[in-house]
């Protein structure tokens, strides 16, 4: 933890990932830097060792999420961080997280993509990769990050939820969010809400690992503790042995899935601006959402009642937001640097007459308030 | 869980430095925004875009400062633009605002597309009085900090020294101050009132 918390300091986006993380209590680091992320392995390779951490820079991403899993299994708090390509390669790992339910938080600075992509201009187009990226049915959670601050603060809440709900925990940020500096007072230590996973209370011979609580969500006991336990990426019954048997494997997922529904009013995440008495709305996410606050504004000065949903969390959907601002509106845009991955969402909880118009750049450029207020002002 | 917030767009002063890479544009910008930010209480964004090269190629840096938050996080219209070489020069001049600055470097930019222009030999000042050319960005930012008026030369200085390596503070400091004495010499009032001569007479 900085002792430059509660001062003004100038910070990227990167450094404030980094600031959240430490003050959520992460202790471990491993990764394989890649721009535009690798202002986030940088200073965790300075921060972490002063404070008892581990950095580790490794082989590979994939490697690197393999680390990552390995630590939180021996009880310790970690991410990684990369970029599209890097991604891609933590799937299969991510999948592991998800199956032997392992809390870990996965920063990815999105860049421009596929493959090699552009290194670095910004885009979102891993909007759907975060939820979707790793195969077969599997819960998650997405959160987008739009400004220095945001990234200290949602990085730190990316940990509770993962600790609380033992999920991994996807933060997308852009080159645009992730680059830019300003100036911020970081809360101090104590202002700082942290959640722990639960640990087993009951005697190492009771534990049965796999078996969730009122929530659905296991007790967790680390490696080391005395609580002999099986972790497997293959499908596994209460005990955590791989089963082939259909009702435990329903059961599986059905908890795994419900322990993330039950937490959904506390998981989706916005913030709305302008939107009491708004006719037409944009719906945006990450540095896009800056954008269109812009827009938005000089809509309003021009007698357009135009207002702004800031999705915080992708996925699960916030659809809790999402549909009122839908049935209030006539039209709804929403902006994104991808071909509309968000807006397909938005089309999926649509229910009213409400028109739902895209504004996609795909060109390796920030969308500017000009372009968003343009289309506003059609709608 | 949802936050509500009303902004209100305050007044945004944008600031572009341009030139090539290598010549400090975006450590300049830096100390520009953590002076105005941190020392001055503003509210700043501090971005940048640059090519894959460590020298050479375009390289381009900017700094919003608002008394409000800034939605918005990169330039729109240009209040104040640096131009260290030509290219710069031609390429971000139409970005300016009708009645924004340009600063170009004389010593690297010879055409000037307007004559509501400030030409400061930045890099002749840096090699042949402070003794070496690479602190060229460290006399334009004082220019800078003085013509835009946005920013105390002691919140610059106070700034710069905490973000340059041990042992160049003196050199780097009298750079700057080179630099504000340069800036504090130019009279706004006496350039032409806007960059395009159409609007002479406005």
């Amino acid at each position: 933890m900085s002792d430059l918390n509660g001062t003004r300091q100038l910070l990227q986006g990167n450094e404030a990932v980094v600031h959240g993380a430490l003050a959520a209590g992460c202790r471990f680091f491993a990764g394989y830097p890649i721009t535009p992320a690798s202002e986030i392995a940088e200073l965790f390779s300075i921060l972490l060792p002063a404070c008892d951490g581990t950095f580790i820079q490794m082989e590979d991403e994939i490697a690197g999420m393999g680390a990552v899993i390995g630590a939180s299994l021996a009880g310790v708090k970690a991410m990684t961080a990369t970029s599209g390509p890097g991604f891609s390669l933590m799937q299969e790992n991510l999948g592991f997280a998800c199956c032997a339910e392992v809390p870990c938080v996965i920063a990815n600075v999105m860049r421009g993509g596929p493959s090699t992509g552009l290194p670095t201009s910004p885009a979102q187009g891993d909007v759907q990769m975060a939820r979707w990226g790793t195969h077969g049915d599997h819960p998650i959670i997405v959160l987008a990050l739009s400004s220095v601050i945001d990234s200290f603060t949602i990085t730190a809440k990316a940990f509770n939820l993962s600790e609380k709900y033992r999920v991994p925990v996807i933060l997308l940020s852009d080159e645009v969010v992730a680059h830019t500096r300003e100036c911020v007072e970081l809360p101090s230590t104590d202002e700082i809400r942290v959640v722990d996973r639960i640990r087993p209370s009951v005697p190492p011979d009771w534990y049965t690992p796999y078996e969730g609580d009122a929530r659905g969500v296991p007790p967790m006991a680390s490696f080391g503790d005395g609580y002999r336990h099986h972790v497997t990426g293959l499908i596994h019954d209460k005990q955590g042995f791989p089963t082939q048997n259909s009702s435990e494997i329903e059961a599986f997922h059905l908890r795994l899935a419900h322990k993330i529904t039950r937490g959904f009013p506390e998981i989706q995440m916005s913030r709305e601006f302008f939107l009491d008495d708004a006719e037409v709305a944009v719906i945006a996410y990450g540095s896009v959402a800056r954008s269109s606050l812009r827009a938005v504004q000089d809509a309003r000065k021009n007698g357009i009642k135009a207002g702004l949903l800031q999705l915080i969390t992708l996925f699960p959907f916030p659809r809790g937001y999402v549909s009122p601002l839908l049935s209030q509106c006539r039209a709804v845009l929403v902006p994104e640097m991808n071909m509309g991955q968000i807006s397909r969402e938005v089309h999926r909880v649509n229910q009213t007459e409400c028109r739902i118009v895209k504004h996609n750049r795909i060109d390796g450029q920030f969308i500017t308030p000009t372009e968003i207020y343009k289309q506003l002002i059609k709608l | 869980m949802t936050a509500k917030a009303q902004q209100p767009s305050g007044s945004r002063y944008e600031i572009r430095f341009s030139g090539s890479g290598g010549q400090g544009l975006i450590t300049a910008a830096v100390i520009f925004a953590e002076a105005a930010g941190v020392y001055g209480g503003k509210y700043v964004c501090q971005t940048q875009s640059y090519g894959p090269e460590a020298r050479g190629g375009k390289s381009r840096a900017e700094v919003v400062i608002s008394d409000q938050p800034i939605d918005y996080p990169k330039a729109m219209e240009l209040d104040l633009l640096l131009a260290m070489n030509q290219a710069a020069c031609d390429a971000y001049f139409y970005d300016l605002q009708p009645n924004g600055l340009l600063v170009a470097d004389s010593s690297l930019v010879e055409q000037f597309p307007t004559s509501r222009i400030i030409a400061i030999p930045f890099t002749e000042i840096a090699r042949n009085e402070i003794g070496k050319a690479v602190v060229a960005n460290m006399v334009a930012l004082g220019a800078m900090g003085v013509l835009s008026g946005q920013v105390a030369v002691e919140h610059l200085e106070h700034s710069l020294l905490s973000r340059i390596p041990p042992g160049t503070e003196d050199m780097n400091r009298k750079a700057l101050y080179r630099g504000v004495e340069e800036g504090s010499r130019i009279n706004i009032d006496t350039l032409p009132r806007a960059l395009m001569s159409d609007d002479y007479d406005m």
